[in-house]
């Protein structure tokens, strides 16, 4: 049988993408366990850094809720409700989106805040993480109920934390983000941990 | 046809070097390319990834007709990266968590979709493997100068954040070069990546007229 040329160019490009799609596919399959379960553990990790041991005994993991932007697991210890864990993104750093950890005490405490992803300048505004200044750590204990509105802010600001030398817009959006969010948290405490 | 083993080496390390004679694959060259750390992880990845796929189209020259080879072409590059990054996220994960932003970036990399047409459509599998791990190593070397340079210029530090690659104990390997530098923030940004280059490129033709 001869085929016209362009038909067996067709087929040729069928066989190879039918070859190569299904290899691709196979492989996911393979891995896809896998994955999931090192995206739960990686997501565990970092949920412990904001939140010590002591506050939970549940798979910080699994329990989550949505609420309004937040994403929030909840810590729950000999089954009642601890402290949250809220995600949440502000736009309002140097360069693009910024995302954030949260860790939120049930009696207002901040027990831990790390920053996930940013695209501040490199050697001026990626201090807010951690493998870089352990300046994030200025927000734990700090309390969302006890300390005033105007403390919630750099110093530059006339509030309690710290700038940094060249960078102010970065750390400013960080910290109104935390406040933002504990004040979220203290006014749906009841829907949070219902 | 250079199917020497001699010359296919001496090709990609130093007189068709990819990054520097070519100036093929600048996309991920010059955004990865601030520190050692990262040039190395985009370095491994792109000359596996060059291994793996001048291999494949050597191995498939003859299935594949001339009319349609760089769909073909396409095709394999975009199935090995995906099949790579999928490994990677599964049995490498911390590894993956570093590199795995720059897996997708292999495929803009037209050095790859250069071997294959140029080298490995027309040769035997044994030489376009080793074409392919010579232009992956000669495209390493300037990704690495490169990240040096502007590592040093930019943060004062050399091998910073080792650990995305070597796991935690390789946390203290950070040499610092200058103590209390405030670094020039130029070479960590993009134009800083474009003048490096451009250094290494005159650097580079001044050793080979001599």
């Amino acid at each position: 049988m001869n085929l016209p040329a362009p038909f067996i160019a067709a087929f040729r490009v069928g066989l190879f993408s039918f070859i190569i799609v299904g290899s691709v596919f196979l492989t996911f399959h393979a891995t896809k366990d896998k994955i999931a379960d090192n995206k739960h553990q990686a997501l565990l990790h970092s949920l412990q850094a904001v939140l010590s041991q002591d506050h939970y005994d549940n798979d910080l993991a699994t329990d989550v809720i949505q609420l309004q932007t937040y994403t929030i697991y909840r810590a729950k210890k000999a089954g009642r409700y601890t402290a949250a864990i809220l995600t949440s993104t502000t736009a309002r750093g140097y360069n693009g989106d910024i995302s954030l950890l949260i860790g939120i005490s049930i009696d207002g405490k901040i027990t831990g805040v790390r920053v996930l992803n940013h695209n501040e300048t490199p050697g001026l505004g990626d201090k807010i993480d951690i493998k870089k200044s352990n300046w994030v750590l200025a927000f734990n204990q700090k309390s969302i109920r006890d300390m005033s509105s105007v403390q919630w802010a750099v110093k530059r600001d006339g509030g309690l934390f710290d700038q940094f030398t060249g960078a102010t817009i970065t750390p400013r959006a960080i910290v109104n983000e935390v406040k933002k969010a504990g004040l979220f948290f203290q006014q749906n405490q009841q829907i949070i941990f219902q | 046809m250079a199917t020497n083993a001699n010359t296919i080496i001496r090709n990609g390390l130093w007189k068709n070097n990819q990054a520097l004679v070519a100036l093929l694959g600048l996309c991920p060259l010059l955004a990865v390319s601030n520190t050692v750390i990262n040039s190395l992880g985009l370095g491994i990845a792109t000359t596996l990834t060059l291994v793996l796929s001048n291999g494949l189209v050597s191995s498939l020259r003859s299935y594949i007709l001339p009319e349609i080879r760089l769909p073909l072409f396409v095709l394999m590059i975009a199935g090995i990266v995906t099949i790579i990054e999928l490994t990677m996220s599964a049995w490498f994960y911390q590894l993956y968590l570093t590199l795995g932003i720059f897996i997708p970036l292999i495929v803009t990399n037209c050095a790859i979709i250069g071997r294959a047409e140029v080298f490995a459509s027309k040769n035997r599998i044994l030489p376009s493997l080793l074409d392919g791990l010579a232009m992956g190593l000669g495209f390493s070397f300037a990704l690495l100068l490169l990240g040096a340079f502007r590592e040093l210029l930019g943060a004062g530090t050399l091998f910073s954040q080792a650990d995305l690659l070597f796991g935690e104990s390789a946390k203290n390997w950070q040499i610092n070069i200058f103590d209390d530098y405030s670094g020039i923030l130029l070479a960590l940004l993009p134009p800083g990546a474009f003048i490096a280059l451009g250094l290494l490129i005159a650097l580079k033709n001044a050793f080979a007229t001599q």
